[in-house]
């Protein structure tokens, strides 16, 4: 099958990001005082499996990042190859069907039948109100009445114990690599670990699989968490949201962090005049509460993007450069309290002997500031930058829906919750989809949360370490 | 004292100007007004006419900064930005797209914001303190170790969540309270009754645990042990000597946010239907009204820096050692 890559701007930042941060683990690896703050986090239980948990949403978010267009069947016969308007994701292609098989409009969790009535003609040329079968979930069962609870326990069955065998293969093949590379047998590996938290990440990898075996095995044949409106699977909608939560909390940090890390130091370290400037920029920038701000920037930014039309060739490409846009604003608003951060520490180190030292060898103000003062303060940006996503994926939601979020057009929590929300007014209830967004959500911020406070622990060195000194 | 406080209050002038130089640009340099006219008659067959005319009914069609054509001291101040963004220093905020003065809406609205904020931000304060205390109390225990869970469970939830499950379990199953509205008078309990407790319940998380940071640092000092030395209960101890010193570093994050009560919160009235600041606010958002938007920024920015001298102010009523000079 022919197709053409398409590198998405947000894209583009979520793979610079990945290679800063691969580039970053390769850095501190050489160094041994460096890794040490990261051993502590490793050794943090609630860490490593909040690690996991977030490593796993990260996984779909890099797969959905990863674009093409395939081509279409050449039809008029000229070799010239044209290629589909839609672009598509690698994670579309895995989930496979999950994508294109829509019913008409709602339908519960594991429904076999249609939400609403409809009018059906009999063989015998009645006209009937029922509930239709599905298209799609659970088609394949001849007498849903008798056959529908066995088949989905069934599957459920079936589905967690492949997850388990495959999450217990994969535990086992983990162990055995790593303990030949270091050249000694499993069992001693593993005991060797006792005081790691290794079993957690064990049991819980175990779990997600099983939990992953579940999903995978009922989302063949049943929509696991209902249709929405225009009979969407809420699963697969839940799914492509990771990548825009993502993309808001790591991107938007990306961007600030330049602002953020040059002008606080700055900010800092001269004093003087700099020092007066940057916190009146600071100060005017934070005074404006940040959702006005936001949103008097977004209602602008449509304005130019209407106005440019010519800039962008498909819907995607403006909906993703509006992504782009808001991660870029959200930065501009929230640069400021680390920016303040970074001053206060700055002050501080200045006035220590070492800088002095440095000083009076005649090293230069901007070595001073990058060789001395900044890796000093690495350890607040990172607590700060960690703490920031979780704040960062919720304020998404809120900000879609107040209408300066993310293009309609764009999968989120937000625009799930936006697009969902009259539907509990409905009689019967339709709940999945709010439940099924705000669940993901949940589950995404508060690993986040968990991981950030295990970094916090980890990395500041204010907190009194008396385990420790073993 | 005085000196000092003129002082800020000069220094909050630059600052204002900064925002209003911002807001500016925003609105008018990055977009021309002919962009926003488009924009809000539709895009495709739009006459040059009927922009002309939007931009008459605004005041828009003037030049922005320097009016060459005019005379006098009017070079400067018939223009756009003489009389759109200087004339807010003095809370002249001119007319909505529907024709209505902002300055007398914004009156009108303070009070049913206010309503809702007010009590949302003291109950709150006094629970949050309480909760935070409690779990210092009962610090190191499994107690202390559920609170805490809870917190981070609590500020994991999205506060849409909090807004939409309240109304629907409390208003929509119960039936206790309406949905949303908004009454003036004693009738109006009836209407703030959930909003204030959906308010509080959305905070408990990440304020009770910064709290229970902050009682932490503080039961390690010397006067603690002092207090406890001298037989004093482990609960007196905490609830008015700690309570006491801890005071200062909340009252940094809580004195600052009083003034922008008034503003009200933008998610809580648009779900509840309260005519106050944040459902204009949202309104104006959604039907693109530049003028109340750009109104409601230089309002936040006023009203935050009104807090930010507060909360200098307020250092010195709960610590008697700090002078302001």
């Amino acid at each position: 099958m022919n197709f053409k890559l398409v590198l998405l701007w947000t894209d583009a930042m979520i793979f610079l990001l990945l290679a800063v941060a691969l580039a970053g683990a390769w850095l501190i690896r050489q160094r041994p005082h460096l890794l040490l703050p990261w051993q502590r986090l490793f050794r943090s239980r609630i860490g490593m499996v909040s690690l996991l948990v977030l490593s796993l949403f990260i996984v779909v978010g890099l797969l959905d990042s990863m674009h093409y267009r395939v081509a279409l069947p050449d039809k008029n016969g000229n070799g010239q190859t044209v290629y589909a308007a839609e672009v598509l994701s690698v994670f579309d292609t895995l989930v496979g069907d999950l994508r294109s098989q829509n019913e008409k409009t709602y339908s519960a969790p594991m429904a076999v039948y249609l939400y609403a009535k409809e009018s059906m003609e009999t063989a015998d040329g009645k006209i009937l109100r029922e509930y239709p079968r599905l298209k799609y979930g659970g088609a394949h069962l001849q007498d849903p009445q008798n056959e529908h609870t066995g088949d989905v326990l069934k599957r459920s069955l079936y589905g967690l114990f492949a997850g388990w065998l495959g999450g217990v293969l994969l535990a086992l093949l983990v162990v055995s690599v790593a303990a030949a590379r270091s050249r000694t047998t499993a069992r001693q590996w593993v005991e060797a670990r006792q005081h790691t938290p290794l079993n957690a990440v064990l049991a819980s990898v175990i779990l997600l699989a099983m939990l992953f075996g579940l999903t995978a095995n009922l989302a063949g044949a049943y929509h696991v968490l209902g249709t929405d409106k225009v009979g969407q699977d809420v699963l697969y909608l839940s799914l492509k949201s990771i990548r825009t939560g993502l993309v808001i909390g790591t991107v938007t940090t990306l961007v600030m962090l330049p602002f953020a890390l040059f002008l606080g130091i700055a900010a800092g370290y001269f004093r003087g005049w700099v020092d007066d400037v940057i916190q009146y920029i600071y100060t005017v920038l934070s005074s404006i509460p940040s959702v006005l701000l936001i949103a008097a920037a977004v209602l602008m930014m449509q304005v130019t993007i209407e106005k440019h039309g010519e800039w962008f060739s498909s819907s995607v490409e403006r909906a993703d450069l509006r992504l782009l846009f808001l991660c870029l604003i959200l930065g501009v608003t929230s640069w400021t309290g680390l920016c303040r951060l970074l001053r206060g520490e700055a002050l501080k180190l200045r006035e220590l002997e070492y800088i002095q030292a440095a000083q009076s060898f005649g090293v230069s103000s901007m070595r001073i500031l990058s060789r001395h003062i900044l890796p000093n303060v690495m350890h607040i940006v990172l607590i700060a930058v960690v703490m920031d996503f979780s704040a960062l994926v919720l304020a998404e939601a809120v900000l879609s829906y107040v209408g300066v979020g993310v293009d309609p057009s764009t999968n989120s929590f937000g625009t799930l919750i936006n697009n969902a929300r009259l539907e509990m007014g409905r009689e019967p209830m339709v709940w999945w989809t709010l439940a099924a967004a705000f669940s993901f959500m949940l589950v995404l911020v508060l690993a986040a949360n968990l991981f950030a406070d295990a970094v916090r622990d980890a990395f500041d060195p204010r907190l009194n370490r008396t385990g420790d000194a073993k | 004292m005085i000196a000092y406080l003129i002082r800020r209050i000069l220094y909050a002038i630059p600052i204002l100007i900064g925002v209003n130089l911002l807001t500016f640009a925003l609105f008018f340099v990055i977009n021309t007004p002919d962009d926003m006219a488009r924009v809000q008659l539709g895009m495709k067959r739009v006459t040059p006419e009927a922009i002309e005319k939007w931009k008459e009914q605004r005041g828009y069609d003037k030049p922005l900064m320097f009016n060459t054509q005019a005379a006098g001291s009017d070079k400067l101040t018939d223009t756009i930005f003489f009389q759109k963004s200087a004339s807010m220093f003095v809370f002249d905020f001119g007319y909505s797209d529907d024709g209505r003065s902002i300055s007398r809406e914004i009156l009108t609205r303070m009070l049913p914001s206010l309503v809702i904020a007010l009590p949302t931000f003291v109950l709150g304060l006094m629970f949050y303190v309480t909760f935070a205390l409690l779990m210092t109390l009962f610090r190191g225990t499994a107690l202390d170790v559920a609170g805490v869970t809870l917190c981070v469970l609590l500020m994991s939830i999205s506060s849409l969540f909090y807004i939409i499950g309240g109304q629907f379990v409390v208003s929509k199953l119960w039936h206790w309270v309406p949905i949303s509205g908004y009454a003036g008078g004693a009738d109006s309990l009836r209407f703030i009754l959930l909003p204030v407790l959906i308010g509080i319940v959305a905070g408990i998380g990440s304020s009770s645990r910064w709290y229970r940071t902050i009682f932490l640092e503080e039961v390690g000092r010397d006067y603690v042990r002092t207090a406890r030395a001298k037989g004093l209960s482990e609960l007196r101890v905490l609830f008015k000597h700690v309570l006491k010193n801890a005071m200062i570093p909340i009252l940094t994050g809580v004195v600052a946010v009083i003034p922008l009560l008034f503003m009200g919160s933008l998610l809580t009235e648009s779900f509840f239907g309260i005519p106050g600041l944040g459902s204009y606010t949202i309104d104006a958002i959604q039907a693109q009204d530049f003028g109340v938007v750009r109104a409601m920024v230089f309002l936040g920015s006023a009203l935050y820096i009104v807090g930010l001298i507060l909360t200098d102010i307020s250092y010195t009523v709960v610590d008697p050692r700090v002078r302001l000079q």
